[in-house]
């Protein structure tokens, strides 16, 4: 008999009932909820009469629409000055006290990304079935949880039924061997991920990461790839349960103490892929072969190494391709050929629920320390993905950095990663992100976003274009 | 939720592959509280040609004469003729809402995403998977041929072209029970509520840890 992935052991220990069509029941030991995906969740099960299934399992923070500037902040709810903003942030708070579940508010100190905030709590626990209505619940794959986004429909199936109806993915191994070379990051080896399979490869899948490289990573790194296995179409990523994931839980809030916590240990090392489990499709990537990425285009899959060009979409066989690479460069304003380092730069943002951790913010500081932004710069900010990571920051003395190379140190939130706050990018502005997405207007109305790693993007801060971050670490700073 | 049995609509083509949620609806609508009034702002940055946003009045904005929505040839459309990855990105349930506020009911497209897809059979829309030669086919039929309809009989399986013509689909078997008698999962899953009991009082034993 063949093992099991790991995706086969989540799914089985959660499998409350098997419908002969194919689909499931499967048990929800967590829902994450932020403000923009649950209010017509909340206000369907009062039109319904009804009550959440165990509202203790329910775990909230605001994070889409909150200002990160010091003074909006210190106001308090009345400092987010977008009134339909304002209603559903309020919307939110009202609806945890009337169903009684958990939330950090916006004032709290422990507020921040969902996908941040739920692992630091250790909302995110090994072997959890977790949900939230935003793609970007992936991410807790991390941790060694089957973790995904759903849709608002689904938030309240989840919250009146402590389930969700599901039909079984297959299994991907995407599996990265070897070494990073020094100046790659987790987000360059997601990122070369996505353009090798593209980002429909995952569809259909949950994607275990694995490999040398994989295993090599601090769970923030890991949590970078899962955050964005849905880039690459696959609702779930998996990382396995590991001495580094179980180092990370120990002293969390929210995670078992004690004799509890050995006992839950006991059952996370389980938590891996067996030696001779089937995956439906396995890629392979060495990790020396992996460049630091840019993206150049309107799909996280169209990136490029940092020491290529904007490529030519007449060179392109599939029409449909071509077609899509024709408007991404028209939207991008790029013409084919443009070397990675000539593209310049117009604003900065540092954050968003795929790099706003402490190691992102580190790495980010180690490259701007005794520098300055390029005057071409017109913004760039550094957006903390929570409270507690603030604070550690502060306490590292990260902020001083920034805010000396002339950056904007801010309060958290998901800011300019799809502003629905006031940080929006300008029509036209090129931006270096660390964020998950490149579409068209996702930072704001005619924006362009470059998605990179922490170190990409403060050393295009400094430069004022892209640069080979290995190049300033090496001292070949040109 | 309202059912789905046979729906006939005109056809509008959106030619172009990996068509995003933001595509579909820009952030700054999800501020919303309600699941409706989405409509008139499906695919705005494309529709129209400044800025959209929430509360105002869409009326007077400037139209895209480019983007295929505004022909007047496609007014009144229902059935959205779509290319690869349809619906990539985000978990908005807002892109959904979109389309059923406009009007779309039937979507014919390669491939989608798949929370996208999903949430499409939430809203008694119809998300119809077909090979990529028969898209392409449509597409050449539905830009030769103003008024260019389709059928759709979910109950058969089937798609029939104004010749006559028809074109089977698959569709996972619960997903169509539930559209065709309108049916919502909640009610549906509440039906196994003993069972859920019983797995998660057991659970609760063997793995105490999620419950502390």
């Amino acid at each position: 008999m063949t093992g099991k992935t790991l995706y086969d052991k989540l799914w089985d220990s959660h499998l409350v009932k098997q419908r002969d069509d194919g689909t499931a029941l499967i048990y929800i030991d967590r829902q994450l909820i932020h403000e923009v995906t649950s209010p017509q969740a909340f206000e369907g099960l009062r039109l319904a009469g009804r009550r959440p299934w165990r509202a203790e399992s329910n775990f909230a923070t605001p994070d889409h629409n909150i200002p990160t500037t010091k003074e909006e902040r210190r106001q308090g709810l009345e400092g987010i000055r977008d009134p339909i903003s304002r209603i559903q942030v309020t919307t939110l708070d009202d609806n945890c006290r009337e169903f009684g579940i958990f939330e950090l508010d916006m004032n709290d100190e422990r507020q921040g990304i969902v996908h941040v905030v739920g692992p630091e709590q250790g909302a995110t626990l090994p072997g959890m079935t977790i949900v939230c209505g935003d793609s970007h619940t992936s991410t807790h794959g991390a941790l060694g949880a089957l973790a995904h986004g759903i849709g608002t429909s689904e938030v309240e199936h989840v919250m009146a039924t402590q389930c969700l109806l599901q039909t079984k993915m297959k299994n991907m191994l995407v599996r990265v061997d070897g070494r990073l070379n020094p100046g790659v990051t987790a987000k360059d080896i997601v990122l070369a991920i996505i353009g090798e399979i593209g980002t429909a490869g995952g569809t259909g899948y949950t994607i275990e990461f694995g490999g040398e490289a994989i295993r090599a990573l601090s769970m923030e790194g890991r949590m970078t790839i899962c955050n964005m296995a849905i880039e690459a179409g696959a609702r779930a990523g998996l990382i396995a349960v590991d001495q580094t994931t179980l180092d990370y839980i120990k002293g969390k809030p929210f995670a078992p103490k004690g004799e509890m916590l050995e006992q839950a240990i006991a059952a996370w090392r389980g938590l891996v892929s067996d030696a001779d489990a089937h995956f439906d499709r396995v890629v392979v990537i060495d990790a020396a072969d992996i460049i630091p990425q840019v993206t150049w285009g309107t799909s996280p899959e169209m990136v490029a190494p940092i020491t290529g060009e904007v490529p030519d979409p007449d060179k392109e066989t599939d029409p449909s391709r071509r077609d899509n690479m024709k408007q991404a460069l028209k939207y991008m304003g790029l013409t084919p050929g443009t070397k990675m380092t000539d593209i310049k730069l117009d604003c900065i943002f540092i954050g968003s629920c795929t790099n706003s951790r402490i190691e992102d913010l580190r790495a980010a500081a180690a490259v701007v320390k005794g520098r300055k932004v390029a005057s071409s710069v017109e913004m760039a900010l550094v957006v903390p993905g929570s409270g507690l990571v603030k604070k550690q920051a502060e306490a590292e003395g990260l902020d001083k950095i920034f805010i000396e190379a002339g950056l904007e140190w801010r309060e958290p939130g998901c800011s300019m990663c799809l502003a629905m706050n006031a940080d929006q990018l300008g029509a036209g502005k090129h931006c270096a992100s660390t964020s998950n997405r490149n579409f068209e207007g996702r930072q704001g109305f005619g924006g362009r976003t470059h998605l990179v790693s922490p170190a990409m993007a403060a050393a295009a801060a400094v430069h004022g274009h892209f640069v080979d971050v290995r190049d300033i670490l090496l001292n070949f700073d040109r | 939720m309202r059912k789905f049995t046979v729906q006939s609509g005109l056809v509008m083509p959106l030619d172009r592959a990996n068509v995003d949620t933001d595509f579909i609806i820009p952030k700054q609508f999800l501020k919303s509280i309600k699941r409706s009034g989405f409509g008139v702002n499906l695919f705005d940055e494309h529709r129209y040609l400044d800025k959209g946003e929430p509360g105002r009045d869409n009326s007077g904005r400037p139209l895209n004469p480019d983007f295929v929505m505004n022909q007047p040839r496609y007014k009144g459309a229902s059935v959205l003729l779509a290319r690869e990855n349809f619906g990539c990105g985000s978990s908005r349930e807002h892109a959904p809402w979109a389309l059923d506020d406009y009007g779309f009911r039937i979507i014919i497209a390669p491939s989608y995403a798949d929370i996208f897809f999903n949430n499409c059979f939430k809203n008694g829309i119809l998300p119809i998977v077909l090979d990529r030669k028969i898209v392409d086919g449509l597409f050449a039929e539905v830009e030769a041929q103003e008024g260019y309809s389709l059928t759709v009989d979910l109950e058969k399986q089937v798609i029939i072209r104004p010749s006559g013509e028809t074109i089977p689909f698959n569709v996972d078997s619960f997903r169509k029970y539930c559209l065709l008698n309108g049916l919502d999962d909640i009610g549906i899953t509440l039906q196994d509520a003993e069972e859920i009991k019983t797995f998660e009082s057991t659970w609760r034993k063997t793995s105490p840890w999620y419950f502390a």
